[in-house]
Parts: structure tokens; C-alpha cells; sequence
């Protein structure tokens, strides 16, 4: 059923064109409009005064000197702003029972995270608010901290003592239960006698998203609407957040995500600095800005991953796998933050991967801990699904004494069964993972690599060559709303659309999903100018302002073009309904004889030049000459619900040099064949593959978050917080194939994510794979050069405390 | 307070600030100049570079009133008017940006870089960019615009033309 085309042509060919982006000509000038950029009159800015304790009670908070100092406006705490300051919610219980503490946007008598709002101070200078902050005096009686999940597990030291336990939630999924499959258990009992059974502790450190720009957020309450500015990828669900727990009617709040500077769902939050700014804004009645500097930024915006990954897989001697067991504990950090709890639920359909895996079993444990609160980072729940299944058929292999990737081509489901319903219930419309494999395998040099592999190792060069591989498949286009239903998600997952075609022709085309550096701008305008036969110049793509685009949903999951694309499209068409009619009237023609070709209606079967629909749109304009009872406008809206997800997949493969005497890892070739469906602009999606795959090679190498033992972030600054930079890394070989995804009319799938939920498991396998004949079987990440190196010592100490040759 | 006289993108500029104020914030906060951003607080991520006396440096770790007597280019004074400079073009060009919060940082070290080295390998691009965060583009397009900025600039004598030459 899968069908293969490197063909994707369209009337006007827009389609599949690597045109330039409209969003540059503004931001490689300095053109831009930044949440920060943004003054107003009267604006009055903030400044935080946080928690210096991971859990203590907070006995006074003593603000007179503050209040005293030149230039300050006033000092708030928690208890001033209790009544109107709103709770940040919690949209996705995940279970009926999950307990989920309120979350104050200001702490009133205890924190429970280093870092936590405590006070606010209002300054007529953001210098003179940072002054005075440090002038608020805040008493606090210490309590136990649990800032480890293993010891959050343990349940000894409660990080909210008042809930008696560290547990939020278990969510499970089996499909014995489901009827999805057979039993995970049955599965490894025969394993265990009659096959091979691979057991291993992963854990997925924490990251944090590190968009570069800081989050900002601008409130001006003068108006009859009160304005939001925000560094947001959620406008809308921002609004509604804000309506919701504040009582201000939904229609009094307008909120605007300006240029927006990256988020990769580190923005994909309603921020308690948000709910603060937006209470003191109403408070004093006049405009108030708060700009987080960067180790706010670190210390406080949530962060992501932090799993313990408990995974069992069976298989027989002949390498098919028989079932796969999954447990994990999830750390949601203090809080259950906006999607938080759901995050690892997104993994649980993942783990089975490209695979036929007979039974399947997923839980996992969600558990308090005094840190900062997880949610949503690139990817969110599914890296960690791929980079665990990934590992293990890498472990199945070396076990085998195999090649990975013939091991997993034994597994895989093959071109010719899709539709193909999983272990874990999804339905995989399309995908080729053998013509994906094949021309990574092409473009790496697979074979040539893997014989200079053999050369190194037999020569015994200190440098070692290890060769990873990562066969992933995503769910992205978040989401067919029955589908969010049945997880118990606390929304939908539809997108809006509306176009507006002016009197010149011109197009707005209006979508509830608002960009911060996809490119949506370029992307949308090529979709429209394809539709409607317009030029691209001609349209303009308006997002991101809840006035202007009143409905939508926003950006995150991979779902602007597979689920916000197919609702301009949707409206397009309707655009095109409505203008056939009047196109007809003015050609003196009947309707149906028309047809629409290259932006111009014209009757069937002659050479009559026709009407375009942007001379129709200046006929509807003026409205002097319209059929009878027809409305004088081709605007028209749409809103799409996904029917299923959609499912990119890819081969990567990683060659990195692993010094033996030193541990450093140096990334030597990467090259992947990604199958997002049909491209739109391949420029872009090898963009978002280039900085999705550094993402996800930085999870592997670099990036960590780590706390002292007190709850204290060691990684509060980007000194500490190592994200790569242009010398750690290297330039990338990209493919595609081309399986046109079923679930909308583009055919695509999404790229938002791939490259990180990809690249992370073929970096550890690589790594591995380098030091596999030395006795090494795991090194845990970041895979520093510390960790490769005691890795490589373990291993040699066994072997020879085995009696093994330790070369 | 301190007076300071400086040339900020081609005019002259006379102002009373804080002896603690940053270059950065100068340029922000009282001339408006925000097309230059600060991205942290550790001098780490160069976001904030500009160009002072015709080398490149992190405003965040200047102080205006270092900056007084001096001559200073941003990202908005790069190019003339309605044009743009070759490295500009380059980062459209190929695709040397998502977010755009990096950019006008990452311009302004990549022109200071061709300016010292014209035809820089790609290895001398990373190590001349190293200073310079982007969490978005995993810079593989980033090196390939500098790489064919440096020959566009060997095309168009002389080097570095604009605001900043």
C-alpha cells in the first residue's frame, strides 16, 4: 500500500520549492519584535525574588527596605497576590487518581523548588527592580528535600509531605489487557528458557530546552482589552489559561506571541511569571514588563526528560523479538506542569517503534521531586521511547553477534504491510524502512566504515571507530482529538484556518498556529499560492495574536503543517467554492463547466482566457455584478481534526571516534534518510533536521542538568549548562524518502521533531559499538569523556578480574 | 552618571548613563538599537555581539562607557539602508536561520571573521564561531552561508563594503 514518489509536482509548483523564507529579510537586519523590544508608557518593569531553598517553609518575607528604595513602585508577595493571581494548570491528568498539588504562580507559605517566585518587585527600571530585589529579606525554616528520582521512589523524604507520597500517577498499557497482542510476561518466561532475554536500566538524564531567546512577557492593562505580549508557542491556550483561573472574562484578554526566539516546548508552558506579571498589570493598572535573564531562565522555565527506563526485551536465538516490557519512573520535578504528566504517556506507543513486536507492555510511575518542574521538551516522551528500543535491539545484536541493522530489518514491519495496526494499537499508514535503510546506508558508506571498523580494531589503534544506528519512527501531528480524549487530555487538537482574499488580490491567510522559527510564513504561502494558482509574494500569513487569529491551538508536537497546513488547504478549497459561482456569472458560463486550473477559472474544452480568481476577488469587492443572493466575500475558514496521527520514520546512522586512553567522543560521519511524506520546502526540513539532530546529539554528549544534593542547580548558567557549539560539531548527510502520509491532503508528516528523537540512540550505540570489544555495554549520558573513560576502565578491570584479555 | 559621545551605526550619539550600564543595554534601552538581544547573562551565547572600532565583541561585556569616544556597528547599521551585506545575504541564502534571535550576533562575529580570514575552511568557520550560540539551525547551515558569504565578498572587492568597512 505504500507508495514511494520523489514526485510531489502541483499547478503553480510551489509545492516542494526551496524558496527562500519570507520571515529573513526582517531578522537578519534587526528588524524584529521581541517580547523584550516592547516599551509602552508608564511601563513599569518586574523583577523576581525566588527561592534560595529547595522545600522550606516560609516563616516572613520582610519587603519595607525594598519598598523604600528610589525608584521601586511596590513590592508583592505571594499573600498580596493570592485572590487574583490565578493557578497555573494542570491540562492533562493522566489518571482519575493522579494527584496533582496546586501550582501557585507565587509561593504564599512554602516552596518547594530552588527557584520558585517568592516576591515580586515593580520598578519604574528593570536595574531598579533587580536592586531592590535583592533587598527582600524572606525567612525560611528548611524541610527535607528529595531531589534525586531514585530517592523520590524510595518515598522516605516527601517533596509535598501533605500528599503522603511521592507517587502522582501510574498509566499502563498492555496488550494482553488491550487485546492488542499477546503477554509481555508469557513472552519473557520462554525467553528465559528458550531464548534471550535483554535486560537493561537506562536513564534519560535532564535536559533543559535552552531556547535562546529568554522568556518575556509584556502586560498592558489600559485598554478594554487587557494585552499580553508574551515569548509563547501557546497564545491561545495561554488565554484560556488566563481566563480560567483568573475570572478576567476570555474575551477581555488579547495575547500576542510577537517574533517568538525558539522554544523546542520549553515555551509550551503557562508560566507562573506570566500569571504574576498579568496580576500586577491589573493591580496597579498600568503597563508592567518581566524579562527572565538566563539563569532564571535555566533555573526556573521547566525542563524535560529525567526518566528511568526499566526495560526487559525477548527474543528468540534466532533474533525475532517476542515482547518487550517497559517501566518507568518519570520525574515531574515539583509540579505537574501543563502537559507534564503526559509526556511519557506520549512514549508509551513508541517503544514497539518500526516494529512487530507480539506483546508489549508500558508503565510508568510519575513521581514529585524538589526541582524544577518538567514538561514537554523537543520531542516529549518519544526520544526516549526510540532511544531505549534503539539501545536494546543494539544489545539484541551484540548478543546475537550480529549486524544491528539486520537484526532490525528481521523485525521491522516491510513496505508492503502498511496499513499496519501495532503492538500498541496505532495505525501506521505509510513508511519504507527498507528503501530509507538502503540509502542511509548508501550515504554513510556503511560498508566501507565498518571495514575500517575491523582495520582499527585488529591494528589496536587508541582510537576506535564505532558505527550507531537508529532505525525511529514518530506519532507527530498532535492530535485527532478522540484519540487526546481517550488519554484523558484536557483539549482538543484541531487547528484553525480562515483566508481572506482583498479587493487587490491580495491573501491573508490566518492560522491559529503561531511559528517561533519554523518558517510557517514561507511554508503556508507556498501551500496557498499552490492552491489558489496566486503568486507566493501575493500572500500574507498572519498568526500568532489572538485578535487577529481568535482561534487556534499553537505549536508544538509537529502538527503545524500536517494538522494547521491541512486546514488552509481546507479553506482554500472553500475559497475556490465560493468563487466559481461568481467566476461562472461573469464568464457567462454554467458552473459546473468550469474549471479551476493555475488560478484561473475557465470553461472546460476551449481557449478562453477565463477569469483569475484574484480578478474575481475584485468583482466580489465591489459586488456590483454578482449572481443573485450571493454574498459579496470569498472569505472563508476551516477547522481540521486529524483522523490519526501521523508517522515519520528514518534511518541515521552515526560513526564517532572514541579515544580509548582519554574517553573523548569526536562525531566523525552522521548521515540520515528521513521520510517526513511529502516535503513542502525541503529547505526548511533540512533545517529542522540539522537542529533537531544537534539537539539530540547533544542530549547524548553534552547536555545535563544536575542538582547538588541540597536541590541546588549546578547547571544554572550556560558556563555549566554545555550546550554544543560550532566546534563540537560537524556538517550532515541528508535523504529522504517519500511516503505520502494518509491522515491530510499535503501527504506530510511533520519534521519538527525527528532529528532529536533520532540522533540520541544512534550517538550511544555508536559509542558503545566502539568499545562493545572491550566489554563495554552501556555508558550512561551525557556520554562525557569522564564517563567513556570509566566506562572503558570497568570493563578492562572485569575482563581481566575474569581472567579475559583485557585488549 | 557619566557622559559618553559615540558613533552607533554611522551617527553621532551624545548620553548621560550608569557607569554600570552594559554596551548592550545602552544600545537597547536608550538609543533603541534592539536589533541587537541579549541571550545570557555569562557572556557565553554572543547574541549581544557588535562590532567596536571595527572588531567584533559581546556587548554584554562591555561597558558603555568603554564604548565612549568609540565607533560602533550593530546589525541594523551592517548594510545600507535597503541593502544588505553580503553575509546577510548569505544567511537567507542558505537557510542560516530559524528562530533569528542568534543572527544578528552570529552576523556580526562571521563578518569579524571574514574580515580577518577572506576564505576561511569550514574548520576555521567553527572554531571562528565558536563563541557564538544557536539552538536552532545545529549550525550546519550556519557554516555553509559564512563559507559562501566569503565568496561572495572575493566577488565583490572590497571586502566587507558597508557601514562597517
Amino acid at each position: 500500500m505504500s507508495t514511494t514518489t520523489t514526485d510531489s509536482t502541483s499547478p503553480t509548483g510551489e509545492i516542494g520549492r526551496d524558496r527562500r523564507r519570507k520571515e529573513d529579510a526582517r531578522l537578519i537586519t534587526g528588524r524584529t519584535r521581541w517580547t523584550d523590544n516592547i516599551t509602552l508608557p508608564g511601563m513599569l518593569h518586574l523583577a523576581m525574588v525566588r527561592s534560595t531553598s529547595a522545600h522550606a517553609r516560609i516563616t516572613a518575607v520582610r519587603t519595607d527596605a525594598a519598598k523604600a528604595a528610589v525608584n521601586v513602585v511596590d513590592v508583592f508577595t505571594g499573600a498580596d497576590l493570592a485572590d487574583t493571581v490565578g493557578v497555573c494548570i494542570n491540562a492533562w491528568p493522566i489518571t482519575p487518581d493522579q494527584k496533582t498539588p496546586t501550582h501557585p504562580p507565587i509561593a504564599t507559605d512554602r516552596v518547594v523548588f530552588a527557584g520558585e517566585i517568592v516576591a515580586v518587585v515593580v520598578a519604574r527600571s528593570a536595574a531598579a527592580a533587580r536592586d531592590a530585589a535583592e533587598l527582600v529579606e524572606v525567612d525560611y525554616e528548611e524541610l527535607p528535600a528529595v531531589v534525586d528520582l531514585a530517592d523520590a521512589e524510595r518515598n522516605q523524604v516527601l517533596a509535598h509531605p501533605d500528599l503522603g507520597t511521592n507517587r502522582s500517577a501510574y498509566w499502563k498499557f498492555d496488550s494482553a489487557e488491550a487485546g492488542t497482542g499477546g503477554s509481555v510476561e508469557a513472552a519473557i518466561a520462554e525467553a528465559r528458557t528458550t531464548g534471550v532475554v535483554i535486560e537493561r536500566e537506562f536513564r534519560q538524564q535532564r535536559l533543559i530546552p535552552s531556547f535562546m531567546e529568554p522568556r518575556s512577557v509584556v502586560v498592558d492593562p489600559t485598554g478594554e482589552q487587557i494585552t499580553v505580549w508574551s515569548a509563547t508557542q501557546i497564545p491561545h491556550i495561554l488565554r484560556f489559561a488566563l481566563a480560567a483561573t483568573t475570572g478576567v472574562s476570555e474575551s477581555k484578554i488579547r495575547v500576542i506571541a510577537p517574533d517568538v526566539g525558539g522554544g523546542f516546548g520549553g515555551k509550551l508552558q503557562q508560566t507562573p511569571e506570566e500569571m504574576v506579571a498579568f496580576a500586577v498589570a491589573r493591580r496597579l493598572a498600568q503597563p508592567v514588563k518581566y524579562t527572565e535573564t538566563r539563569s532564571e531562565s535555566l533555573l526556573s522555565a521547566h525542563h524535560g526528560r529525567d526518566q528511568i527506563q526499566r526495560m526487559t526485551l525477548a527474543a528468540t536465538t534466532d533474533g525475532r523479538v517476542t515482547g518487550l516490557k517497559v517501566e518507568l519512573a518519570a520525574n515531574l520535578g515539583a509540579y505537574v506542569a501543563l502537559v507534564g504528566g503526559g509526556v511519557p504517556v506520549l512514549g508509551a506507543f513508541m517503544f514497539n517503534a518500526i516494529y512487530k513486536f507480539p506483546a508489549y507492555h508500558f508503565g510508568v510511575t510519575t513521581y514529585f521531586t524538589n526541582t524544577t518542574w518538567t514538561d514537554a521538551y523537543r520531542g516529549a516522551g518519544r526520544p526516549e521511547a526510540t532511544f531505549a528500543v534503539e539501545r536494546l535491539m543494539d544489545e539484541l545484536a551484540a548478543q546475537l553477534g550480529e549486524d544491528p541493522l539486520v537484526v532490525r530489518a528481521r523485525n521491522w514491519i516491510t513496505h508492503e504491510e502498511f496499513p499496519f495496526t501495532t503492538v500498541s494499537g496505532l495505525s501506521y499508514d505509510s513508511g519504507n524502512y527498507e528503501l530509507a535503510t538502503e540509502k542511509a546506508k548508501a550515504l554513510f558508506g556503511y560498508d566501507e566504515l565498518r571495514a575500517e571498523q575491523a582495520r582499527r580494531r585488529e591494528s589496536g589503534d587508541p582510537v576506535q571507530l564505532g558505527i550507531g544506528v537508529s532505525t525511529f519512527t514518530e506519532m507527530c501531528g498532535l492530535a485527532p482529538s478522540r484519540v487526546l480524549g481517550t488519554l484523558d487530555y484536557g483539549a482538543g487538537g484541531w487547528e484553525h484556518a480562515s483566508i481572506r482574499v482583498l479587493a487587490t488580490g491580495k491573501v491573508e491567510v490566518v492560522t491559529g498556529s503561531s511559528a517561533h522559527g519554523q518558517g510557517h510564513e514561507t511554508a503556508f504561502s507556498q501551500i496557498v499560492a499552490d492552491r489558489l494558482g496566486v503568486p507566493f509574494e501575493d500572500v500574507e500569513v498572519l498568526h500568532g495574536d489572538t485578535m487577529i487569529a481568535p482561534k487556534g491551538l499553537d505549536t508544538y508536537g509537529s502538527r503545524s503543517l500536517v494538522v494547521g497546513g491541512e486546514a488552509i488547504v481546507r479553506a482554500s478549497d472553500k475559497v475556490i467554492d465560493k468563487a466559481r459561482p461568481i467566476a461562472a456569472h461573469l464568464l457567462e458560463a454554467n458552473p459546473d463547466d468550469l474549471e479551476f486550473v493555475g488560478g484561473r477559472f475557465q470553461v472546460k474544452g476551449t481557449a478562453v482566457a477565463g477569469v483569475t480568481i484574484q480578478e474575481v476577488a475584485g468583482a466580489t469587492f465591489v459586488a456590483h455584478n454578482l449572481p443573485e443572493g450571493t454574498e459579496p466575500s470569498l472569505d472563508a475558514d476551516a477547522t481540521f481534526d486529524p483522523d490519526n496521527f501521523s508517522f515519520p520514520h528514518g534511518t541515521h546512522l552515526c560513526a564517532v571516534e572514541v579515544d580509548t586512553e582519554t574517553g573523548r567522543v569526536s562525531l566523525r560521519k552522521y548521515s540520515a534518510c528521513d521520510d517526513v511524506g511529502v516535503i513542502i520546502n525541503p529547505l526548511i526540513v533540512a533545517g529542522q533536521v540539522h537542529g533537531g539532530l544537534v539537539q539530540g546529539i547533544a542530549q547524548a554528549l553534552w547536555e545535563g542538568a544536575q542538582y547538588d544534593e541540597n536541590g541546588q542547580l549546578l547547571t544554572g548558567s550556560f558556563v555549566d549548562y554545555l550546550l554544543p557549539t560550532t566546534a563540537d560539531t560537524i556538517s550532515f548527510d541528508l535523504d529522504h524518502t517519500v511516503s505520502p502520509a494518509s491522515s491530510n491532503s499535503l501527504g506530510a508528516k511533520g519534521v519538527g521533531e525527528a532529528g532529536t528523537i533520532a540522533s540520541t540512540p544512534a550517538v550511544v550505540n555508536a559509542i558503545v559499538d566502539a568499545l562493545r570489544h572491550l566489554g563495554v555495554s552501556n555508558v550512561a549520558m551525557p556520554c562525557t569523556p569522564y564517563r567513556v573513560f570509566q566506562a572503558i576502565q570497568q570493563a578492562v578491570g572485569q575482563k581481566s578480574a575474569s581472567g579475559g584479555n583485557p585488549s | 552618571m557619566t557622559s559618553i559621545r559615540l558613533i552607533v551605526d554611522g551617527r553621532q550619539v551624545a548620553d548621560e548613563v550608569e557607569p554600570r550600564t552594559l554596551l548592550v543595554q545602552y544600545l537597547r534601552e536608550q538609543l533603541g538599537k534592539t536589533g541587537t538581544v541579549i541571550g545570557c547573562d555569562t557572556s557565553n551565547c554572543g547574541a549581544c555581539t557588535v562590532h567596536l572600532n571595527g572588531r567584533s565583541v559581546k556587548s554584554c561585556n562591555v561597558l558603555a562607557v568603554q564604548a565612549d569616544g568609540g565607533e560602533v556597528t550593530t546589525i541594523q547599521g551592517l548594510a545600507p539602508a535597503g541593502e544588505l551585506h553580503p553575509v546577510q545575504e548569505a544567511f537567507r541564502e542558505w537557510h542560516g536561520l530559524q528562530c533569528g534571535y542568534c543572527t544578528p550576533g552570529m552576523i556580526m562575529q562571521a563578518v569579524d571573521l571574514l574580515n580577518e580570514n577572506p576564505s576561511p575552511s569550514e574548520e576555521a568557520v567553527r572554531a571562528g564561531l565558536e563563541g557564538n550560540l544557536c539552538r536552532c539551525t545545529g549550525y550546519h547551515n550556519i557554516v555553509a552561508a559564512v563559507r559562501h558569504a566569503s565568496e561572495l565578498m572575493a566577488n565583490r572587492q572590497p571586502v566587507g563594503s558597508g557601514a562597517d568597512a
